[in-house]
């Protein structure tokens, strides 16, 4: 690696050298001019493109719509938010009836996914050494970053009438289990594909991976000594588990559940491929503004997943989950 | 933090059952794609065949969406490349006023549920008039992508040190030359890492680019489409395993790449 340095003392060779020495020396010496610099094009796309558009949105979730002439009009008016939070509204049980089916699903897979992901991490984190620590990374990472729609579509496959699951459960006699469980009010339905209880699976699926990782990163963190001085006070293991690791792990799991709560509140194709009828806060936000053309009443409703995600930060924030991040 | 005690059994089978889970779908795309049936999803498979990749590469619309999916990523990637590192240049080692609403605003794209994002970018765009287009879809993704680069390139930046770009300058090397010779070399693989990545993002990212795309068809959303009609399962099933592939790869090669940093790259999508 040769490093050109012209001699300082003479720069009178090439002009255009000289121009670009002088250049280079005056943002050495000026560093905020260099950083100016540095900064106006992300500045530009972030603060112009990216939170212009934001700022568009929430502005016309105060347009009004015309039902009859299907028409945006931007005369002020609250009346997209009444819909939402105003119970005396005519359209606000149904739409409230989207936000809780979402919220009652979001919160149900981040149950799922810390369920299934702690043990996982707790493996990679304490015993996971050698080439099994890169294996457990990669092979939670893969998953991850595989194309999503493919996932979506995978599990259509798994779960069709006919497909691998009907067939293990014939395999195993467990189809009559299967239909009684899909016969069931809330989670059943004509068949897993189209119900409550097949979204789910999808759903904690495809986030899994992004609750694994925060966990193994707390439970990393953890040192040795700590478990090592506990019992050495005589505590027994599942009292160091209980009283040490769940503790210091647990932040690691609230900003595990950022994730799976986030991601599921705004998803809008899972809820399109696998179960039911009944929109998803997504969904609704897509047909109002696509089919519909209710550009204000779609704005209006992205807010919700936006108060529900801050919500849920304040409440993690409460929880200690920054402080291990 | 490592115990010298070996697992429990319990421990194990349940840390390796999520793994086959995690898999499992992965595994199940790849035997699919094999398969012989051409209209249902029948278990256990009716036998083997490689026809379908054969009728999947010879379709013209299987091969100009992944020509326009190639080209967004490239494009969005090249963005992301530069605009990231500038963000990480300029923060690393600066304390400023704004700073932090500034790296939340890098954060917001992909923190924000994608359809928030997704319908803000397309009223914008058609505020201003704009025709969604090719461009409209690489602008949206490079908005996202940007965020993989930087923390790549800010943690390279953290782990190196300032010393060797002092030492560059006081042998006479000006600012050009130092990050040709000296800072440049020590980015590369997290440039490169950074890079494979935000291309892995792009080219799978489904839900900003409903909205961007207008009538265009990235190879995501023509798989979309073919759920929505079930025809050609054979086709859809290879077109799967190929996308599958092309986001696994680069993840991989980026966590080799990374390998050993602190910072391994890819834990964040």
């Amino acid at each position: 690696m040769a490093i050109e340095a012209p001699d300082p003392l003479h720069q009178h060779g090439l002009p255009t050298a000289g121009i670009r020495r002088r250049l280079a020396s005056l943002l050495y010496r000026r560093q905020t001019l260099l950083l100016l610099l540095l900064l106006t094009p992300p500045l530009l796309w972030f603060g112009v493109v990216y939170l212009g558009s934001l700022l568009a949105l929430l502005m016309q979730s105060f347009y009004t719509f015309d039902d009859f002439t299907m028409a945006v009009t931007p005369e002020l008016t609250l009346a997209n938010f009444r819909a939402i939070a105003d119970p005396a509204n005519p359209l606000f049980g149904a739409n409230i009836d989207i936000v809780l089916r979402t919220l009652g699903m979001a919160a149900a897979v981040t149950v799922a996914c810390a369920l299934i992901a702690f043990p996982i991490a707790y493996y990679m984190a304490r015993y996971a050494r050698g080439w099994q620590k890169g294996f457990f990374y990669i092979a939670v990472m893969a998953p991850m970053w595989a194309s999503y729609i493919v996932k979506a579509y995978s599990w259509t496959v798994i779960l069709a009438k006919g497909g691998i699951v009907y067939w293990l459960g014939q395999a195993l006699g467990l189809n009559a289990l299967l239909e009684a469980v899909l016969s069931l009010p809330m989670v059943g339905g004509s068949s897993l594909s189209t119900s409550n209880l097949g979204r789910f699976m999808v759903f904690t699926y495809i986030w899994l991976p992004f609750m694994i990782l925060p966990i193994q990163a707390a439970l990393e963190r953890v040192p040795l000594s700590l478990l090592q001085a506990s019992s050495d006070l005589g505590a027994r293991p599942a009292q160091t588990f209980r009283t040490v690791m769940l503790p210091l792990a647990f932040p690691g799991v609230v900003a595990g559940s950022i994730f799976t709560f986030s991601l599921t509140l705004g998803d809008f194709i899972v809820p399109q491929l696998v179960g039911p009828p009944g929109l998803f806060i997504g969904n609704y936000v897509y047909t109002m503004q696509g089919a519909v053309g209710n550009i204000p009443m779609a704005a209006a409703f992205t807010v919700v997943p936006v108060v529900l995600i801050s919500l849920y930060l304040a409440l993690a924030r409460r929880l200690g989950a920054f402080d291990a991040l | 933090m490592h115990s010298e005690a070996r697992a429990p059994l319990w421990l194990k089978l349940l840390a390796y059952g999520g793994l086959a889970f995690l898999h499992f779908p992965i595994v199940v795309i790849a035997l699919y794609a094999f398969n012989t049936e051409e209209s249902a999803y029948s278990f256990p498979l009716q036998g083997f065949t490689l026809d379908w990749f054969a009728a999947a590469f010879g379709r013209d619309d299987v091969l100009a969406a992944i020509w326009l999916s190639v080209k967004v990523a490239a494009v969005a990637t090249l963005a992301s490349l530069l605009l990231g590192t500038m963000a990480a240049a300029a923060l690393y080692r600066r304390r400023f006023w704004g700073k932090e609403a500034l790296t939340l605003m890098l954060i917001l794209p992909i923190a924000l549920p994608g359809i928030i994002t997704g319908i803000a970018l397309l009223s914008a765009f058609k505020l201003l008039a704009w025709e969604p287009s090719f461009w409209t879809i690489a602008i949206g993704h490079a908005t996202f992508c940007v965020v993989v680069v930087y923390n790549n390139v800010i943690a390279r930046f953290r782990r190196s040190s300032h010393s060797l770009v002092e030492a560059s300058m006081d042998l006479g090397a000006d600012g050009f030359t130092t990050f040709r010779h000296v800072v440049l070399p020590q980015l590369a693989t997290a440039l490169l890492a950074g890079g494979l990545l935000a291309f892995a993002l792009s080219f799978d990212e489904i839900i900003v680019t409903t909205f961007t795309a207008g009538h265009e068809r990235t190879l995501p959303i023509w798989l979309l489409n073919q759920l929505g009609r079930p025809r050609d399962v054979p086709i859809t099933n290879v077109v799967a395993l190929t996308v599958m592939l092309i986001t696994m790869v680069p993840v991989i090669a980026a966590w080799k790449l990374t390998q050993g940093t602190e910072a391994v790259a890819g834990s964040g999508k």
